[in-house]
């Protein structure tokens, strides 16, 4: 290592040590001060402003601020996967009735920015929204909420959820970032309304949005939890451009970005600015997948499958790639955080996690050999998106080339992309899972029979799959889940090689030092209320 | 006069239907949906019947001639209708924009004409000096330097300037405020994308410039004007100027017209919300009805542009409106 990439990795992790000491509350943190204006840039502007319409990150980021949940991930410990707390009710309720029924007392005098009162009458019409959507409207959230039954309000501050079989999914359902609680009024008289209106009950009241440019949020000083927001105001500025978005930062134009830069941008702006800036890093709910085309031949193989992953150095991949790219941890189908997730020795039975790469890619020969194509060559189509994908579809090459493999990479933007997953007109296609609440039990529908799963493209059906996945999510305790769901990863990853993880993302958010009270979580959809953020400046 | 006025106003009909029709049969060719970008987020999955009632609510399950001649009668009513992917009128969500980018066209255009008209003019006069070759090298360079890498430096510049200077760094504003509200803000957001835009346009027409006017320099009325004793000054004033600016007119009015929804990657650079940005957003989320009324906006402006430098040049030529 010579002397400049010592100092900046000494000095990120300088800055890094300076980040967790500052937000660990440690002694003689300071109080939050009140005021200012919090400027971010976000990558995108979001197609529409219903949060249970859409799926962006553009969307969150921007639009977030001006509602309230039910509840949500905890924001003093948004790294946690299973820790949630209360928004609107009182506190987080004990299931009844065998696990079926959970109720909820909603805080009273909570206000509408428009000044009206919330009611559970709201809660229950925004829950309505997203389970059971009135036709001709879609709710993006409908399959999180399989598990039930109904939702009603027997009075103005109590809220029952009716399950039809007890699940661990619901909880984290339910935290998802993008149930944002609407006024029942303003549905009653446009059920799409929201899609271009922004009426919350949230810690900032809309107050102006400049299409393609801005989105400005002012305190609510009726916001339900005292003594917050402690900002002034935000502004969302829109700017599509990673380097722009990075030199923002720089020159000061904006004090952070939510969803995160590669290490390069993180490592410059160290350099650039030293004390002045501070980096948040953590393991994100996000990985990239590969995933052959069972109806194509010699796909429909599953030793040309498992020669794929076994090909493919997970362990060495994430100490190199994560150099360069956003992705780092090694795991399984489930985020490698989280409880239900395979430890480092259950990983490393299944093929293409075995820690010796030269046995895996031996094996991976003599499975092509077997199949009769030790020749291969296919074309491996991969979204035309820099940050991590490209990245890692070049790596993939790299990987399936020592095994005498000849790939192509095919990129495409995002539109053309998704056509053809969808029409299953690949070889091997990049994928992706990125949810917000980390909810194992549900994220992993991504791996389902094409009929059941709502983003499964490899065009198989397994329904000895599918059996275990719902037995899963009916399973009320922990053990029992983690016994099925290691059941569930052999089946995907090994026996049937049916969709294979690479790595998983790693989330960098560098930001200006006097940005206090925010906390990086696992997904860039969550904590996003800058309920609890202030300046210190 | 009049009746080339007439002839030319009639002549845009054709041209304009004509980019009409091109753009509706060339968006139609992409593939992609815009309801499934839209509801799925280029990642999520959507029942199919959402699809349709979005296919429906959009108009795109009626059939092209149906929804060529509706795009056409509103384009005649000069009602562009709602953007596919918001939702919103179209002239809400264009009129910022367009703001933007004609002020960026304005102030690269007055760059260009403030440098190139004086350089091109000194650097045909002084033909084969150091003056010419300085002058020549300059808009060589111009030429050849891509404006948004131009941006990109001027952004690098201010950074490390300032910072050696003033001990932090400073960059553009990237947030928009209109002229009117803060002149100051507004210029320091504008200034630099438009100076680095005009130097590559006053660069293309400092060269026109310089070979236009050469070129009258030798006609042979110069040369009488020469013989009966005028001075240079008033030579290149009164007698070769203006015939030489009438290429130079035409260059000025199409670079004019090509930045109102060609700056495309210096908008990028600056974080501008102009029509450049507008117009790729539109065409990724496969936003019909904004792509096609941007294409048509941008052919109207072209058209009524050569509309007009054909009006200057027949003032400054009155040989063309008697052909």
């Amino acid at each position: 290592m010579n002397l400049s990439k010592y100092l900046r990795a000494a000095s990120i992790m300088a800055v890094s040590a300076a980040v967790a000491i500052g937000f660990s509350g440690a002694p003689g943190q300071a109080a939050p001060k009140k005021g200012g204006t919090l400027n971010f840039v976000v990558p995108d502007e979001p197609p529409s402003w219903d949060g249970h319409r859409e799926t962006t990150f553009a969307l969150i980021h921007p639009f977030a601020p001006f509602y309230s949940l039910l509840i949500k991930v905890n924001p003093e410990n948004p790294s946690s996967p299973t820790d949630f707390v209360c928004d609107l009710c009182t506190e987080m309720p004990t299931p009844s009735d065998g696990g079926r029924t959970y109720t909820f007392k909603i805080k009273q005098g909570v206000k509408f920015h428009d000044g009206t009162p919330l009611t559970a009458q709201d809660v229950v019409a925004s829950y309505n929204k997203i389970i059971f959507p009135p036709e001709g409207t879609t709710s993006a959230r409908v399959a999180y909420f399989v598990m039930v039954d109904s939702v009603s309000a027997p009075d103005d501050h109590t809220v029952v959820f009716k399950l039809k079989y007890p699940s661990g999914a619901f909880i984290p359902a339910l935290a998802t970032p993008y149930n944002f609680i609407y006024s029942k009024a303003k549905l009653d008289q446009d059920i799409r309304w929201y899609e271009k209106n922004v009426m919350g009950s949230g810690p900032f009241k809309f107050a102006g949005r400049e299409a393609g440019a801005s989105v400005r949020g002012e305190r609510n000083k009726d916001y339900h939890v005292s003594g917050q927001p402690y900002l002034d105001g935000f502004e969302a500025i829109f700017s599509s451009k990673q380097a722009v978005r990075v030199q923002a930062i720089r020159g000061d134009r904006a004090a952070i970005e939510f969803r995160g830069f590669p290490p390069k941008s993180r490592d410059d702006l160290v350099d650039a600015l030293g004390k002045d800036i501070t980096v948040q890093e953590s393991d994100w709910n996000c990985v990239l997948l590969f995933t052959p085309n069972h109806k194509k031949k010699p796909f429909d193989d599953v030793r040309v499958r498992r020669a794929l992953t076994l090909a493919v150095d997970r362990w060495g991949g994430s100490e190199s790639l994560s150099r360069i790219a956003i992705v780092k941890a090694v795991g399984g189908v489930v985020f490698p955080g989280h409880p239900l997730a395979a430890t480092k020795a259950d990983l490393e039975q299944i093929p293409g996690f075995w820690p010796d790469i030269n046995k895996s890619r031996a094996e991976a020969k003599r499975l092509l050999q077997e199949a009769g194509v030790s020749d291969l060559k296919f074309v491996l189509s991969n979204r035309a998106i820099d940050q991590p994908y490209t990245i890692v579809g070049t790596w993939l090459i790299d990987q399936w080339r020592q095994i005498g493999v000849t790939v192509e990479q095919k990129m495409e933007p995002t539109g053309p992309f998704y056509a053809r997953l969808r029409s299953q007109e690949f070889d091997v296609t990049m994928d992706f899972n990125c949810q917000s609440v980390v909810n194992p039990l549900l994220d992993i529908g991504k791996f389902l029979s094409t009929d059941i799963g709502n983003e499964s493209y490899g065009g198989y059906t397994d329904r000895d799959l599918d059996k275990i996945f719902e037995a899963m999510n009916r399973a009320p305790e922990e053990a029992e889940q983690r016994k099925l769901m290691r059941q569930f990863e052999k089946r995907v990853l090994d026996e049937q090689a049916h969709s294979f993880v690479t790595l998983w993302w790693n989330r960098i958010i560098p930001h200006r030092s006097y940005v206090k009270g925010w906390k990086i979580s696992p997904s860039h959809y969550l904590n996003q209320d800058l309920a609890n953020v202030w300046l210190d400046k | 006069m009049y009746q080339y006025i007439l002839k030319r106003l009639l002549l845009m009909i054709p041209t304009l239907l004509g980019a009409a029709l091109l753009v509706f049969l060339l968006l139609r060719l992409v593939p992609g949906d815009v309801c499934v970008l839209r509801m799925a987020g280029g990642a999520g999955y959507v029942d199919p019947k959402a699809i349709e009632l979005c296919h429906a609510e959009l108009g795109l399950d009626r059939s092209y001639v149906v929804q060529f001649l509706d795009f056409i009668w509103g384009f005649v009513r000069f009602d562009f209708g709602k953007s596919m992917w918001t939702g919103r009128p179209i002239v809400e969500e264009v009129a910022l924009r367009f703001e933007l980018s004609l002020q960026i066209a304005i102030m690269a255009t007055l760059t260009a004409i403030m440098l190139a008209i004086p350089l091109g003019t000194i650097s045909a006069v002084k033909q084969n000096t150091w003056i010419d070759y300085v002058v020549r090298a300059f808009s060589i360079a111009g030429i050849a330097m891509p404006s948004f890498w131009l941006g990109v430096l001027i952004i690098l510049g201010l950074l490390i300037t300032s910072k050696s200077l003033f001990g932090s760094p400073w960059m553009p504003p990237i947030k928009y405020v209109p002229l009117w509200v803060d002149p100051l803000y507004n210029l320091s957001m504008t200034i630099f994308p438009a100076l680095a835009t005009g130097y590559r346009y006053s660069a293309v027409a400092t060269r026109m410039t310089r070979s236009a006017l050469l070129e009258v320099l030798r006609e042979d009325y110069v040369r009488t004007a020469r013989a009966k004793g005028l001075v240079q000054k008033l030579i290149i004033r009164r007698h070769a100027l203006g015939n030489a600016l009438l290429p130079v007119v035409t260059i000025i009015g199409i670079e004019f017209a090509f930045l109102m929804g060609g700056l495309v990657v210096t908008e990028q650079v600056f974080n501008l919300n102009g029509l450049g940005k507008l117009f790729v957003a539109s065409v990724t989320n496969h936003d019909y009805t904004m792509t096609q009324a941007l294409v048509m906006l941008v052919a109207a402006i072209f058209v009524v542009t050569n509309f007009v430098v054909d009006i200057i040049y027949a003032w400054l030529d009155p040989r063309i409106r008697y052909k």
